[in-house]
């Protein structure tokens, strides 16, 4: 009889290889392994920057070299030696491709293992795509359509190129170099990324789409994004990431920084799927993120995130709410399995009168995986009517793996009003039993009950974006079951 | 349709159903009835296949084929259908996904297309109105936030939906009122025909008033020790258990 116990569940998902563990064997131009000043100089006179940036990049390594990895994140990891990391790959066709037909073929297939191929994209759904393979772009689609509306979307040494004065103005204003050790270690060697700027009153017509992918070993990828809604403007920007399995662990400290000025909004949505490691916890992503935006008054920034990978993620996409009714959300999946380590969460930063933030967060946790929510709700002093609600939710399968929950609220304002919520379950014997018996496959059962936990926030994805994340729930959790 | 040869199974090592006989043609409604701890809720669990218990001995067949050797969800497809006593709450999957995702898979097994939306909307509706089901339930997550009566309706909505051959209702009446026992007792009357066969446990006799057994069996001890026609639940609710512990 085909028998399904949790401990069997378990024992599946630890024996589940990850789908997208492939290299692509494209030419990279490498920098030696190391950072010191030389580095940064090469790099950005690589990328043929102007002196400013090169100072920002200088000042930031002077502050990361005073600066220690945080320990307080509830995981545990070898940290990686810094002197042993290459910050600079390229792949050597860096030519700008005049159709997408003179795309080197490895790349498109990389792209067709990603399980979207980017002319589909462009075909059926209107996407443009800013495809980075090891930090460098190598193609933007819809420009022109974009363009008339003044909309820029590009790679970020493009718009360093194109539109120095916005970057000037706008980078390291919400994620500033001293924020956090890995901030600083991004501004110093920042590589490439991506600029989007929609004018005022402007609402970008279609999904704006990045797909990051590390590819050469050894290679850390420090990408930089930089969004910016003009006033009344809306942009909704998916971010999706894949990488292809090896055995050394790979760094992975991006910013992303996102203004949004006064009445504008800004939806921002992360499919992430980094490799996690092997089933013993070997190899993996280290991915060490800082992303932040910046509302002013009645501006409105919203995160969603669907996390299945990394060895060990570390990443908090928080909200200044500085303006007068302005809107914060933050919507996460984060699937652990094996002795995959997740510590994720928000901060809600309540500076204006009536900002209002929502936190609803869904982690489930496998194998041996430990599964961390944290989050920070601050309501300052000046912050009158500012109103919270936090929902956190862990879903535990099998016995070893952990779920916790640090909630931190500093409320300095009387008149706030804050709820906090937080359950934590098992997928339980009797659900699967019940599907089961209505003739539902264990496989189904589990996508179901799965789908169904972190459905309010899979609803906060666009359409097409939400479609690949239920595929990604399903690899994760069942890929292997039966 | 269904047959039962000599079954004993255990949980954990203790024998709960010690050598049970029972058969059931096409068309045929049989109730078993029995104290608590007899063994009802057992037997409905062994036919769904659920994996606590152990069949240690005996046999049970099911249209000709070995129904243990039967996974549960290939029983499910065969045409045997569970309303469970609790039934389970799963958040966030709506009673449409989950009624649509079972049809599909139950009419894959057959070797039929999957049911167009249309006309999977057109059956819901139907048969919702069979258990006087508010349509605003189908679309809600299944079970979730149920009271207790809607919860047992559900089940028998669900059995309408999927027309099972053989219908276990394990205590389908425990924790109804009598208007929602009504509902559901009609609901079971309906689907009644000459093709299918329902197997109604139930403590009470209430039930059986609203849906009249062919035959009636008393389990008592993991065996049946009597069977007779629907007087004899009768007299059963008159004498109390007490009196088949003194007839053995």
């Amino acid at each position: 009889m085909a028998g399904y116990t949790e401990n069997e569940l378990a024992k599946d998902l630890a024996d589940k290889e990850y789908q997208y563990g492939f290299i692509s064997e494209i030419d990279s131009d490498v920098v030696p392994p190391g950072l010191n000043e030389q580095v940064i100089h090469l790099i950005s006179a690589k990328k043929n920057e102007p002196a400013w940036l090169l100072d920002y990049r200088l000042k930031a390594f002077e502050v990361w070299k005073t600066m220690t990895e945080p320990e307080w994140a509830h995981v545990a990891y070898q940290k990686p030696d810094f002197q042993a990391i290459s910050y600079y790959a390229a792949p050597k066709q860096t030519k700008k491709f005049e159709s997408w037909d003179d795309v080197d073929p490895e790349m498109k297939e990389t792209m067709a293992k990603l399980g979207i191929s980017l002319e589909e994209q462009q075909r059926l759904t209107g996407v443009a795509v800013d495809f980075v393979m090891d930090s460098v772009s190598v193609g933007t689609s819809f420009k022109a359509k974009l363009a008339e509306l003044g909309i820029i979307f590009c790679s970020f040494s493009e718009a360093v190129q194109e539109h120095p004065a916005l970057v000037q103005q706008y980078l390291g204003t919400v994620v500033p170099i001293t924020d956090n050790f890995y901030a600083a270690l991004n501004s110093a060697v920042f590589s490439d990324g991506s600029f989007c700027y929609i004018p005022k009153g402007v609402r970008c017509p279609m999904e704006l789409s990045t797909y990051f992918r590390i590819n050469a070993g050894g290679t850390g990828q420090f990408e930089r994004t930089l969004v910016i809604a003009d006033e009344s403007s809306y942009v909704s920007y998916l971010e999706g990431c894949t990488a292809p399995q090896r055995d050394e662990n790979q760094l992975h400290a991006a910013v992303v920084e996102l203004i949004a000025l006064n009445n504008a909004e800004i939806k921002y949505s992360t499919v992430q799927n980094w490799y996690p490691g092997d089933k013993e916890g070997k190899g993996g992503v280290f991915n060490f993120v800082t992303k932040r935006g910046l509302c002013e008054a009645h501006a409105k920034i919203s995160w969603t995130q669907v996390e299945t990978g990394s060895a060990v993620t570390w990443k908090y996409p928080s909200c200044i709410l500085k303006g007068d009714y302005s809107v914060g959300e933050f919507f996460s999946v984060a699937v652990t399995n094996n002795y995959q380590q997740a510590d994720t969460g928000t901060k809600m930063i309540h500076l204006g009168k009536h900002t209002k933030s929502t936190i609803i967060s869904k982690g489930i946790s496998a194998g041996h995986s430990q599964n961390s929510y944290r989050g920070l709700v601050q309501i300052h002093k000046q912050a009158d009517h500012a109103r919270n609600f936090s929902q956190c939710d862990s879903l535990l399968m099998g016995s070893v793996s952990g779920a916790h929950t640090f909630p931190y609220i500093e409320c300095k304002n009387a008149s706030a009003q804050i709820e906090h919520e937080a359950t934590t379950s098992k997928i339980g014997e009797d659900q699967l039993f019940y599907c089961q018996q209505r003739g539902i496959s264990e496989e189904k059962a589990i996508s179901l009950i799965v789908n169904g936990y972190c459905k309010e926030v899979l609803n906060q994805l666009p359409m097409e974006f939400a479609v690949e994340a239920q595929k990604l729930l399903s690899i994760s959790l069942e890929g292997s079951v039966g | 349709m269904l047959k039962i040869t000599d079954l004993h199974a255990s949980i954990n090592g203790t024998e709960i159903l010690k050598g049970l006989s029972l058969e059931i043609k096409a068309g045929e409604i049989h109730a078993i009835m029995g104290p608590n701890g007899a063994g009802k809720s057992t037997l409905a669990s062994v036919l769904a296949g659920k994996e606590d218990y152990e069949v240690t001995s005996g046999a049970i067949t099911f249209e000709d084929q070995d129904l243990l050797e039967m996974s549960i969800e290939e029983r499910a497809r065969e045409g045997v259908f569970l309303a469970f006593q609790y039934p389970v709450e799963i958040p966030g999957v709506s009673n449409v996904n989950f009624l649509k995702t079972a049809i599909n898979e139950i009419r894959e097994h057959k070797g039929l297309p999957a049911l167009s939306a249309k006309d999977f909307l057109r059956l819901v509706k139907e048969k919702s109105a069979l258990v006087d089901l508010d349509a605003s339930l189908a679309s809600r997550a299944v079970n979730e936030g149920f009271s207790g009566g809607e919860k047992k309706r559900n089940e028998i909505f669900q059995m309408a939906m999927l027309e099972p051959k053989l219908a276990v209702l394990d205590e389908t009446d425990s924790g109804l009122d009598i208007d929602a026992l009504r509902i559901v007792a009609s609901g079971v009357n309906t689907l009644k025909s000459k093709e299918n066969a329902t197997l109604v446990i139930t403590h009470y006799q209430r039930l059986l008033d609203h849906i009249i057994p062919d035959f009636v069996h008393v389990l008592y001890d993991g065996k049946i020790v009597k069977t007779g026609g629907k007087e004899l639940a009768l007299e059963l609710e008159e004498k109390g258990y007490d009196w088949i512990k003194s007839v053995e």
